[in-house]
C-alpha cells in the first residue's frame, strides 16, 4: 500500500476505464476523487455502482460532465440526467437486479466465474442468459464483473491500509474492493496500526493500493 | 382517512413481533408509523441496515445514517449495520419475512410490475426483483387505480418484476388476497361496497357471500 496525492491518484486513471464506485445514493462514495475525476476530465467512462446518484451530487456529478459512456447500475431513478442521456442515445445503462449486481461484484472479487440466482426469471432479466435448473428451480448465470480501478471510501484507514466502514456507507465499498486491479481509498480519518482491532477490520491491507493522503 | 393512511394503517395490522420486515419507498414507509407499540419488528433497509428506526430530530442527522431512499434515519437498540452482499442474502435467502412495496400493476394471479413504464420512467429495478423473488410474505400497498385506470388487472401491460406471486394487496379500497392462486377479495375499506370495488378492478375478482370491512383499533 502507497499514499498518494488525489491529484497523482486519479491521474493513474485512463480515459476509458472501468470503475467500480462505491455508494448508495452517494452515501459511502469517494466524494474528493469524484470531484478530480471531473476536474481531470476523464472521458469515456464505464461506471459500476448502485446507482447514479442524484444530479450534481456523487457519481451524479460524472453524469452531469457527460464523462460516463456506459453505466452497470441498480437505479437511476432519482438521477434525471441519466435517464435523458440514456433515452438520447448518449449514454448506455445496463440496469441489474441490487442483489445481482452485488453477487457479480462479489463473485469476481472471490474467484468465482459468476453465480446462479432466481431472481430475475421470466423477467426482462432474463434475456440473453443462460439459465439452469437445479433441484427442480430455475436460476439465471449471472456472470462475475472486475474492473480496472474500484474507487473505494472507507471510515478508517489504518497506515498499513486495513480498512473499516461505518453504517450504511458501507453497502458496496468491501466488495468492491475485491473486485478490480487496482483499489484507490480515502477515508474518513486515517489512524494508526491497532487503533482498528484485528476482529473489526473489513478490508484487510492487502488488497488496497492507495490510501489517498488528506488534503 | 385520506388513502395514504389506510393503506399504511392496514398494512402495520400484517405486521407480527419478532418479524425482519423490508419496506419500500412511498406509501410503505408510512406503515413503520402504524405498528402498535407492543409489537416488536426489526425492519430492515436494504441499503444494509436492520433496526431501521424514525426520522431524527432536527440537528441529529447522520450522513452516513440512511434509508434506501438516502434519506436520513435513526438506528434502535438492537440495530446491526452490514454491506450489500449479506443485505441481499437476507432479502434472498429466505430471512425476510414480509417486504412491503409499492405496484403499477398486478395481475389477477398475483404477478407484480413495479419497476418501468418503457419509455416513460426507467427508474431502475434497485432492490425490487431481488425483495419480490425472495421474501416470504410480499405485501403491496397501491392506490386501487391511477388516474381512473384499473391497476388490478387480468394481465399486466408492464414489465414484470418477477414470476413469484404477490401474496396480498392493500388499497385504499379493498384488501385482495392470492392465498389460492386467484385474486380474492378479503375486506373492503370503510363505507366502501363490494360491487364499488368491482366497478374499480379489472381482474376477475373471486368475491365470497360475506366481505368484511377494514377494522382500524389503534
Amino acid at each position: 500500500m502507497k499514499t498518494i496525492s488525489i491529484r497523482d491518484a486519479v491521474a493513474l486513471i485512463p480515459e476509458g476505464a472501468t470503475l467500480m464506485i462505491g455508494g448508495f445514493l452517494d452515501v459511502g462514495s469517494p466524494e474528493r476523487v469524484i470531484d478530480e475525476l471531473v476536474l481531470q476530465i476523464k472521458r469515456n467512462l464505464t461506471v459500476i455502482a448502485n446507482d447514479t446518484a442524484m444530479p450534481g451530487v456523487g457519481i451524479g456529478k460524472l453524469v452531469t460532465a457527460g464523462l460516463l459512456r456506459k453505466a452497470i447500475v441498480s437505479h437511476i431513478g432519482l438521477n434525471p440526467e441519466t435517464q435523458q442521456q440514456m433515452l438520447a442515445g448518449k449514454l448506455e445503462v445496463e440496469l441489474v437486479p441490487q442483489g445481482t449486481l452485488v453477487e457479480r461484484i462479489r463473485s469476481c472479487g472471490f474467484g468465482l466465474g459468476g453465480v446462479l440466482t432466481q431472481t430475475g426469471v421470466g423477467t426482462v432479466v432474463e434475456k440473453d442468459k443462460r439459465k439452469m435448473e437445479i433441484n427442480g428451480k430455475e436460476y439465471l448465470v449471472e456472470t462475475a464483473l472486475r474492473a480496472d480501478f474500484a474507487l473505494v471510501h472507507a471510515f478508517l484507514a489504518d497506515y498499513t491500509g486495513n480498512l473499516t466502514y461505518a453504517l450504511t456507507a458501507r453497502n458496496f465499498n468491501p466488495l468492491m474492493a475485491m473486485a478490480a486491479d487496482t483499489v484507490i481509498v480515502t477515508a474518513d480519518h486515517i489512524v494508526p496500526v491497532g487503533v482498528i482491532a484485528p476482529d473489526h477490520i473489513a478490508t484487510p491491507a492487502p488488497v488496497v493500493d492507495y490510501i489517498v493522503a488528506c488534503s | 382517512m385520506d388513502a395514504q393512511t389506510i393503506i399504511a394503517r392496514r398494512i402495520a395490522q400484517e405486521v407480527r413481533s419478532g418479524m425482519l420486515v423490508n419496506l419500500g419507498i412511498g406509501i410503505p414507509t408510512l406503515v413503520a408509523n402504524y405498528v402498535p407499540r407492543d409489537v416488536h419488528v426489526f425492519f430492515q433497509s436494504e441499503n444494509g441496515l436492520i433496526g431501521t428506526g424514525p426520522v431524527p430530530n432536527p440537528g441529529m442527522a447522520l450522513e452516513m445514517l440512511t434509508d434506501a431512499g438516502g434519506k436520513p434515519v435513526t438506528a434502535l437498540p438492537g440495530a446491526s449495520a452490514f454491506d450489500s452482499a449479506m443485505s441481499f442474502g437476507l432479502i434472498r435467502g429466505g430471512h425476510l419475512d414480509m417486504a412491503v412495496l409499492g405496484g403499477l400493476q398486478v395481475d389477477e394471479h398475483g404477478l407484480l410490475a413495479n419497476w418501468m413504464i418503457p419509455g416513460k420512467m426507467v427508474p431502475g429495478m434497485g432492490g425490487a426483483m431481488d425483495l419480490v423473488t425472495g421474501a416470504k410474505r410480499v405485501v403491496i400497498a397501491m392506490q386501487h387505480t391511477a388516474k381512473g385506470k384499473a391497476k388490478i388487472v387480468r394481465q399486466c401491460s408492464l414489465p414484470l418484476t418477477s414470476v413469484r406471486p404477490v401474496d396480498l394487496i392493500v388499497t385504499e379500497l379493498a384488501v385482495i388476497t392470492f392465498e389460492n392462486g386467484q385474486a380474492t377479495l378479503l375486506e373492503t375499506a370503510p363505507g366502501v361496497s363490494v360491487n364499488d370495488v368491482l366497478a374499480q378492478t379489472e381482474a376477475n375478482l373471486h368475491v365470497t357471500e360475506f366481505v368484511p370491512s377494514m377494522t382500524f383499533t389503534s
